[in-house]
């Protein structure tokens, strides 16, 4: 099993999502997260008072995936979030241990 | 300072009076119990005269000193008058709750949404009991001073009863008059609240405003409202400035206004100021706020006609052009100059021309209220925008820049553009003739008067609050610690967090 968590613009969230539900992903979950990466933040002025915002608003998605769809799944999340300009975002994945159903206590493979 | 002590003894001595009060009741001016028995009836003429006089908001046969016959509707209030005048006072307290408290509680920190909206309630709650007290009876009691009311003769609203004060309408409740005023006497010292947000302890706040109600505020609306007040140019034969404030650019924001800017540089920055971001944490809140305040506005602006009459229309037009007007050129400047125009910038100059127009509404014509909206857009921006950068004071949540800046505007601005085309006839009517007023108006030279009023207004803000804030630091200190500033008020004072998970 493995987790991909993707990083990805916020107004890209529905393409991403339906692309992955083409390639047969069921499940994910999503939250609003903000960072910054190489994109940098921008300016907001409130009645003359100026502020750096570093920080931008992203889209974190987080998947566990059984071995064999990882790299689907990586690939739509490539194709539907790309517009080629700086951020982006990125997509990281890594080795999941062990994941459990609570409501039926299936574990591994059957549970995600 | 001397007449500042010379009040604490009067209140002093009030107070200790105040316990026997209800038993000396007096006859209110207006009631007409006694009346009948000398007086003839009317006729059948008289008694239409009496309603048409209720329609255009005249007097009744009765009213004069020295009437010989008595009226059907003595004692009577109209109920067109008494409609627009309880929809106005629900709409005056709108301002506050929730308007000013959402428009300065969108404007702070998410860890300070609270403080501010506890500070609006709760000095609601204060002054609504400040003002059953006494405060009433201190601004709107004839015959004391020129400088301020009587200060026992409608104290806990003795006598404020359903019956029409004359002193002030002919038609319209005692007691809505006095629930009406109530509402302006509430949002005053709530607008100190954006200068001072996220630093100071509410009972300091608390403490500070039950003082400065005494000493700024009421004596301020007597002069400038009560009948004998002495900068009542419309109604006071013998007004000593002859100087016109309709809806409150005097009493309401250039007081407020002036004594935030004091308050807040006593209190000093923030912590972080100028070094932290300290951005507004929902403009959509502080969005909101501004429909409420600029909807509610017409309570304050159109209701100070105290009837439902000519110049209330008058006002209800000036109001909303001044207003839309000011609300656009803001966000156009700030295009110009910054390159966007921002909703903080439209809510900024929806407020700022509000401001500018409430001393001027019900004296100037439709192209006066444009022309004070071009210049409220205009001019309270470039005070937010470079002043207070320049100088670098805390005003927080900028009450100095639109209030101070925008009721000093208005009220000289209410000097040039006032005018009979207004058609508010009070302007030429007979006080305003004994006292010059009405000279000023056709001949020109008003704008001196304001400024008199103006100068006035400023040194008593500045020196009363400098003096009430040293007091108040005095007995119980100003600022919350460090750790309770750094954490946010909500949680520390008010044990309340503005939003949760689930």
């Amino acid at each position: 099993m493995k987790k991909v968590e993707a990083i990805i613009k916020p107004f890209k969230l529905e393409e991403v999502k339906d692309a992955l539900h083409d390639v047969g992903v069921e499940g994910m979950t999503v939250s609003e997260v903000k960072g910054f990466g190489r994109q940098k933040g921008h300016t907001e002025i409130y009645r003359g008072s100026e502020y750096t915002v570093d920080f931008l608003p992203k889209i974190k998605l987080e998947l566990v995936l059984p071995d064999a769809k990882v790299s689907d799944a990586v690939g739509a999340i490539i194709k539907a979030a790309k517009t080629g300009k700086i951020g982006d975002g990125k997509i990281f994945v890594s080795t999941i241990v062990e994941a459990i159903r609570i409501r039926t206590e299936e574990k591994g493979d059957d549970a995600v | 300072m001397k007449a500042f002590f010379k009040l604490i003894s009067v209140i002093t001595l009030a107070l200790t009076l105040s316990g026997g009060l209800h038993a000396q009741t007096s006859t209110p001016a207006a009631a007409p119990a006694a009346a009948p028995a000398k007086k003839a009836d009317p006729d059948l003429a008289q008694r239409v005269a009496d309603l048409e006089a209720y329609v255009s908001n005249g007097t009744r046969g009765s009213d004069a000193a020295d009437a010989k016959v008595s009226s059907k509707l003595d004692g009577v209030a109209g109920p067109g008058h008494n409609a627009w005048m309880m929809t106005s006072a629900a709409l005056v307290l709108f301002m506050t709750l929730p308007g000013l408290a959402l428009f300065y509680g969108g404007l702070v920190r998410r860890k300070n949404v609270l403080s501010v909206l506890a500070q609006c309630l709760g000095i609601t709650g204060l002054v609504s009991i400040l003002w059953w007290a006494f405060g009433y009876s201190f601004v709107f009691a004839d015959g004391a001073k020129p400088w301020w009311g009587d200060f026992a003769k409608f104290a806990f609203f003795n006598g404020v009863d359903s019956a029409p004060n004359t002193n002030y309408s002919y038609w319209v409740s005692h007691n809505v008059f006095a629930m009406y005023q109530m509402m302006f006497a509430i949002i005053t010292p709530a607008l100190i609240v954006g200068a001072i947000a996220e630093r100071m302890k509410f009972s300091a706040i608390m403490l500070f405003v039950a003082l400065w109600m005494v000493v700024v505020y009421f004596p301020l609306a007597h002069m400038v409202w009560g009948i004998d007040g002495m900068m009542n140019g419309i109604w006071n034969p013998k007004a000593t400035i002859r100087s016109i404030d309709f809806a409150g650019g005097t009493v309401v924001h250039m007081s407020s206004g002036w004594s935030a800017l004091v308050l807040c540089l006593i209190l000093g920055p923030r912590i972080g100021f100028g070094k932290q971001p300290m951005q507004p944490h929902s403009m959509v809140l502080c969005m909101v706020g501004t429909g409420m305040l600029w909807v509610g506005w017409y309570g304050f602006n159109a209701g100070s006609a105290v009837a439902a009459d000519g110049v209330a229309a008058n006002a209800f037009l000036t109001t909303t052009m001044a207003t839309a007007v000011a609300s656009f050129a803001w966000a156009v400047a700030e295009w110009l100059v910054r390159g966007k125009p921002s909703v903080l910038g439209y809510c900024s100059g929806a407020v700022a021309g509000l401001v500018v127009i409430t001393p001027a509404c019900g004296f100037v014509d439709v192209t006066g209220s444009v022309i004070i909206g071009v210049v409220a857009g205009v001019v309270p921006f470039l005070a937010c925008s470079y002043l207070k950068p320049f100088f670098k004071y805390d005003d927080a949540l900028d009450t100095f820049g639109v209030h101070a800046v925008g009721g000093t505007l208005g009220a000289f601005l209410t000097g040039v553009l006032a005018t009979t085309k207004s058609g508010n006839a009070n302007l030429t009517g007979d006080p305003a003739k004994a006292n010059g007023l009405a000279k000023l108006i056709t001949d020109g030279g008003l704008w001196v008067e304001q400024l008199k009023a103006m100068a006035f207004t400023i040194v008593l803000a500045v020196v009363a609050t400098v003096i009430i804030a040293y007091v108040v630091k005095a007995l119980i200190g100003l600022r919350p610690t460090e750790d309770v500033e750094t954490q946010g008020l909500d949680v520390a004072e008010h044990g309340e967090e503005g939003y949760h998970h689930a």
